[in-house]
């Protein structure tokens, strides 16, 4: 059918808005769904006989306006944005990794193990570098396996990265109960604790830890490796057109393995940013399951990773003050879940309105959404 | 299922018998965002007559009958089955109505045999097996073709494919036939073979619409042309004047018909058509290879030939054609030499070099291209610029990268550079691939490919789906190179397109070489027979 | 070290045997119902999602009914209720399957653990269910009483085991369904609707995971926790594509994997004591090897994951 073709390259040509139409339809588009996603949650809260009024109230006193509420939340989005940029580079070349939690969590207890032993051997700033370095390598070696069932196999990578959290869980149990177990502790077991003066230096001037500019610096360089150069585009061209990525000469086995491996990288960091920065050990059955929760904000953000930061800022917030609304309204702290869960239909629906309109980009590139296509085996 | 036996006990409405208005399709109208496809477009298909849709890629003759098939839905206008005001919008509905389609691309699902295909969309809870089977054997016998009700679909050869797509289109007793580009996939024997199943339901008194781009097959087959351009309907023949007028007559006035008195273009077409008798005059060539394959073996995707022991020399500037039916190993063979499939066995040399284990990037930069048939599926990014595009198979490369960082001066003015020598029409070098049109999208392609001093060129289906103007441009294009000394290896389903380019031309059939024939007087003929298995003496 | 033969008592096989079926069934009824919807070309990424509604719904209604039978009737319910977003999201609308499976999954995570807190305060536990006996069988030492005394709902799902093969096999919606999911615009082609036929897959994979949900909370545990699933409809995808569209190797898998999910309890009844955190890993570890193994060979359909939207390529 070439007469199809032509007449959806022409549809092309006719959907190009003005600059300023585009950036008006990118803010729609990027903010539409959290809102929509607030109303339909304060539905929700509504039916379960809770004031959403008074629900979204305690969320901006917890997260912004209560004493350290500003800095609680700035100081929790310093692993969310490590996460998200983790997220882009994988996206980019078209590449599900939804295996964060797994990643996270080992890596945050091999760092919780090994520090407090490697910091009385080693002068504080070499162990905290070393920590954050291992940490990093932690996570990508937990990608190794979904990387290379992808890679060489074409197995979907959805179901083994998630997969793959459900060990990861459970391996980082072990090691809490057994190499790392700290039996002075209490009875629940744990790893042995990182004294606050030995952990990752606070801004001058406030509680907020050194991590968020790491976090800041990562995205920045993220951003810049994605536009600038060409590991960047080679990335972006198996994202695009995983053919055309062969056609091309890429070598894409080992580009697969390397984003997966980047990837799992910044969320070693993240991980570090939050055991070195917040926490200074790992407790059993301790997980804070970012991962998700993460990943439709990078959708939102449309794999930019600049535009990512003001909308981790804003889940941020929903984490640090939706734990103090959720306490006050007798609830458990998994409204996030259900907000973010609603983010992501919305977004649905309003890239859909969007398509059907004709303008603008979609929220994911284009062999993104063929990434069913492969087939294991070829 | 009452209309079922209607088809058959219609019966022979002869040449004597008026023959009646199966369908009418009154003013239809059809325009998509930014494109009119169709515009006011009246046709009518009368029982027992062949009536051929004759125009060029993107003249609208798809969406036409799309609309007739009820895949897409007009504007506006009025179509009448029988006589009556019909409104078809689905599928489903037009089959009811008692139109069957085969379509350009098939719609065979490849996993399934034969019967579930003919099964498939019936009603009913359980699946009616016998009563399929004797259905199936009315059909075959309808038409005179035999098949196997059990044979997995995607096993047959394409021109059983055809036949089954054909019987499907007929199971629910349908009165009107369309036939979108049947011929496109079919060897000269086959398209004989197709004639013969068309003069055999006209007998039954079906209508048939005939779709095709060729002028020649119009004139052949057709009791009745129609010529549709950008959308209208610019001319019809009667079968009163097509059966008076000589063929070259018809051509000609065809041509006149769809193209103005604009002379450029009637010379181009006039070469394009000429091109059937004549063939390129023999070249001296010098006796070192370029690129030689040894018993090259590779395995195929998945329901997909693969290729088996191909050996194949060929020289310095050679233009080396591989002719086969669609799906006999050409694209597996194209991306052997390229080095986007793995050998199984054999060995492939450049320039007395081994490369069989080099990769992709390797090749490329021995001078080893590949300008592959699929232009957006794989030979573009469309959401990338056009100068972006054009650097694609050098990334990381100075002088566009250093350090691994994008120098935009670089890619710019090689971009503009490549632009200007292949004639890309594009509003800048910054322009988003995708909103190109094929044509300049090949454009794009070959001013890659042809870039850095290439010495051996794969052209997988170089002019595919290409306008008159741009068709010749490539081919000239391919010539040039030739005589610079680059090396050719074209692969073309279209025969025409062979013997006007090559000085040789190989054979494939089920991914294997059936023969490698000089591009003499007959050449056409017997490659025609190489491609169904035949043998060819000497 | 153990002799083999201490380990390998009646008390033991019995435990193992019973225990994976327990476990082995709410994953053979979500893994049914994905073999149907991925069939028929939709990835349901919300399985888990739609496991989880069943069980928090399907253990309110038999909680509050008094009735067993209602809560499974309300578990299917639920888990239809989900798939009616992903019928309109995905495939009357054509978005992004895996986004939406997400979106359902996060969504039915949340939505079930706030009701739970809300509502469910005095943390509410149902009695023993009722078990089917069969006479005689269920007399044969070790496997008797293991797997001939069961609740109905079993013997039900080993009936629609043999409805879905005899779907797929023999009925023009079975191969409405594979048409669907191996080439969509082929079976638009011949007339019959592709949004219908994906539509009803995907209904049919709801109700089932909504009923495996519910068995879980119902049977399983008697009661209701928040993630309570804890990844089973992730495992049930999986044992779906390797499956590769035959009901009785998910019959097979899933067994496999609700015994090796029982190993603990079974173990504990040997008095061996392994870590809690090995054995909860070893299904998904277990997977992992089979896909490291055999991973060239899962199955997927062509079309599967791709909206159809007609006369698009």
């Amino acid at each position: 059918m070439s007469d199809t073709a032509a007449t959806e390259s022409a549809e092309l040509a006719a959907a190009r808005p003005g600059r300023l139409g585009a950036l008006a339809d990118t803010l729609v588009r990027s903010v539409g769904p959290v809102v929509l996603a607030l109303v339909a949650g304060a539905v929700i809260l509504a039916a379960l006989g809770r004031n959403p009024g008074t629900f979204y109230g305690d969320i901006v006193e917890g997260g912004l306006t209560r004493g350290n509420g500003l800095q609680e939340s700035i100081i929790r989005a310093a692993p969310l944005l490590l996460i998200a940029a983790g997220l882009i580079v994988v996206f980019r070349a078209n590449i599900w990794n939804l295996g964060i939690d797994g990643q996270f969590l080992l890596a945050g207890v091999i760092v919780a193990g090994v520090a407090s032993p490697l910091d009385d051997a080693l002068p504080n700033g070499l162990a905290l570098v070393l920590l954050w370095l291992l940490a990093g390598a932690v996570g990508a070696v937990w990608t190794l396996v979904p990387a290379f069932l992808r890679a060489y196999y074409g197995v979907n990578e959805i179901i083994t990265t998630l997969m793959m959290t459900f060990i990861g869980i459970n391996v980082a149990n072990l090691f809490i109960k057994g190499p790392f177990r700290d039996f002075e502790s209490t009875n629940v077991p744990q790893t042995s604790v990182l004294p606050v003066e030995r952990r990752l230096p606070d801004l001058p001037g406030t509680r907020i830890h050194a991590g968020i500019v790491v976090a800041l610096v990562a995205l920045v360089v993220v951003h810049y490796v994605m536009t600038r150069t060409s590991f960047g585009l080679r990335l972006n061209v198996l994202g695009a057109n995983p053919r055309a990525a062969v056609h091309f000469g890429l070598s894409v086995k080992r580009l697969i393995m390397v984003s997966f491996a980047v990837s799992g990288m910044l969320i070693g960091f993240a991980a570090a940013a939050e055991i070195l920065g917040v926490w200074g050990y790992v407790r059993a059955d301790w997980d804070p399951a970012f991962g998700l929760i993460v990943v439709p904000l990078v959708f939102l953000a449309r794999l930019n990773a600049i535009a990512v930061i003001p909308f981790v800022a804003l889940l941020a917030v929903l984490s640090i003050g939706g734990d103090l609304a959720a306490r006050r309204a007798e609830l458990p702290n998994d409204f996030l879940l259900v907000l973010v869960g609603l983010i992501l239909l919305f977004m649905a629906i309003t890239e859909y309105l969007g398509r059907k309109r004709e303008l603008g980009q979609s929220y994911l590139t284009e062999g993104l959404r063929q990434s069913l296509r492969r087939r294991a085996g070829r | 299922m009452s209309e079922s036996a209607a088809s058959t006990s219609t019966g022979n409405a002869g040449e004597a018998a008026a023959k009646r208005p199966a369908v009418q399709l009154l003013g239809i109208t059809k325009a998509f965002p930014g494109v009119v496809a169709n515009s006011d477009v009246t046709l009518v298909a009368l029982e027992g007559e062949v009536h051929c849709l004759l125009g060029e890629n993107g003249a609208g003759k798809s969406t036409l009958m799309n609309i007739l098939s009820g895949m897409l839905e007009p504007d506006s206008g009025d179509i009448l089955v029988g006589g009556a005001p019909v409104e078809i919008d689905s599928p489903r509905k037009a089959l009811q109505l008692g139109i069957g389609m085969v379509y350009q691309h098939s719609t065979l699902i490849p996993t399934l045999t034969v019967l579930e295909n003919l099964m498939l969309g019936a009603t009913g809870l359980v699946l009616d097996v016998r009563g399929a089977r004797a259905r199936l054997a009315e059909l075959a016998g309808m038409l005179g073709v035999q098949v196997d009700p059990d044979a997995v679909t995607g096993t047959l050869a394409l021109g059983q494919q055809q036949q089954l797509e054909i019987i499907k289109a007929l199971w629910r007793g349908s009165k009107v036939l369309i036939l979108d580009e049947p011929t496109s996939m079919l060897t000269p024997q086959g398209v004989a073979e197709l004639a013969a199943v068309l003069v055999r339901l006209k007998a039954h008194g079906l209508a048939v619409i005939f779709i095709t781009h060729k002028l020649h097959e119009a004139v052949e087959m057709g009791d009745r042309v129609s010529i549709l351009k950008q959308g209208r309907l610019v001319g019809t023949i009667e079968p009163g004047e097509l059966r008076a007028a000589s063929p070259e007559e018809l051509q000609a006035r065809i041509v006149r018909i769809m193209f103005g008195e604009a002379t450029q273009e009637i010379a181009d077409v006039a070469e394009l058509e000429r091109s059937v008798e004549g063939h390129r005059p023999r070249r001296e060539l010098p006796s070192e290879l370029a690129i030689e394959l040894l018993h090259v073996s590779a395995a195929g995707d998945r329901g997909q030939v693969g290729i088996h022991d191909i050996s194949l020399p060929v020289r310095h500037g050679e233009i080396m054609g591989i002719a086969g039916v669609d799906g006999n190993g050409q694209r597996e063979l194209a991306e052997a030499v390229a080095g986007q499939r793995p050998l199984a066995a054999g060995e492939i040399r450049l320039d007395g070099r081994t490369i069989s284990t080099l990769s992709v990037a390797r090749r490329e930069r021995l001078g080893l291209r590949y300008v592959t048939d699929d232009r957006l599926g794989e030979g573009t990014v469309s959401r990338l610029s056009v100068a972006l595009n054009l650097v694609l198979k050098r990334i990381g490369e100075a002088p566009f990268w250093r350090r691994g960082v994008i120098q935009k001066g670089a890619i710019d003015a090689q971009a503009s550079e490549l632009v200007a020598r292949f004639d890309v029409r594009t509003p800048s070098t910054e322009t988003r691939l995708g909103t190109l049109s094929g044509g300049n999208i090949q454009k794009v392609l070959l001013a890659r490919e042809l870039s850095f001093e290439p010495r051996v060129v794969v052209y997988n289906k170089p002019t595919y789906g290409l306008d008159v103007r741009t068709t010749r441009a490539v081919r000239a294009r391919i010539r040039e190179q030739a005589e610079r000394g680059v090396t050719a290896l074209v692969i073309s389903t279209d025969l025409e397109e062979l013997v006007d380019l090559c000085d040789r031309i190989a054979v494939l059939s089920r991914g294997r070489l059936a023969g490698i024939v000089a591009n003499e007087p007959g050449a056409a003929r017997r490659v025609g027979e190489l491609m169904v298995g035949r043998t060819v003496e000497g | 070290m153990i002799a083999v033969g201490d380990v390998f008592t009646e008390g033991f096989l019995t435990a193992l045997v019973a225990g994976g079926l327990l476990a082995g069934i709410p994953l053979l009824l979500a893994a049914l119902g994905e073999t149907i919807s991925e069939r028929a070309g939709v990835l349901n990424i919300g399985l888990e999602g739609m496991m989880l509604m069943g069980a928090y719904v399907g253990f309110s209604g038999a909680l509050y009914s008094g009735y067993t039978w209602v809560g499974f009737g309300a578990g299917a319910g639920a888990g239809i209720f989900v798939a009616l977003f992903m019928v309109g999201l995905c495939v009357r609308l054509g978005l992004d399957q895996i986004v939406v499976g997400i979106a359902l999954t996060l969504g039915a995570e949340g939505l079930t653990s706030l009701l739970h807190g809300a509502v469910l305060t005095e943390r509410p536990r149902l009695g023993a269910v009722e078990l089917v006996t069969i006479p005689g069988l269920s007399e044969i030492p070790v496997l008797g009483r293991s797997v001939f005394s069961q609740h109905l709902v079993v013997y039900l799902t080993i009936g629609g085991v043999i409805a879905v093969w005899w779907l797929f096999r023999s009925t023009t919606f079975g191969l409405s369904l594979k048409a669907a999911g191996d080439k969509p615009a082929a079976l638009d082609a011949a007339g019959v609707s592709v949004y219908r036929t994906r539509g009803y897959a995907v209904l049919a994979t709801g109700s089932l995971a909504g009923l495996g949900g519910a068995y879980l909370a119902i049977v399983g545990a008697g009661t209701f926790e928040p993630f309570m699933t804890n990844g089973a409809g992730f495992i049930a995808i999986i044992l779906a594509m390797l499956a590769r569209g035959r009901p009785f190797w998910v019959v097979a898998g899933s067994l496999l994997i609700g015994m090796s999910l029982q190993l603990q309890t079974a173990l504990q009844v040997a008095r061996i004591d392994i870590p809690i955190d090995v054995v909860n890993m070893l299904p998904f570890l277990a997977v992992i090897v089979v896909l490291l193994l055999f991973g060239r060979r899962a199955y997927l359909p062509a079309a599967l994951g791709l909206p159809y939207v007609r006369g698009a390529r």
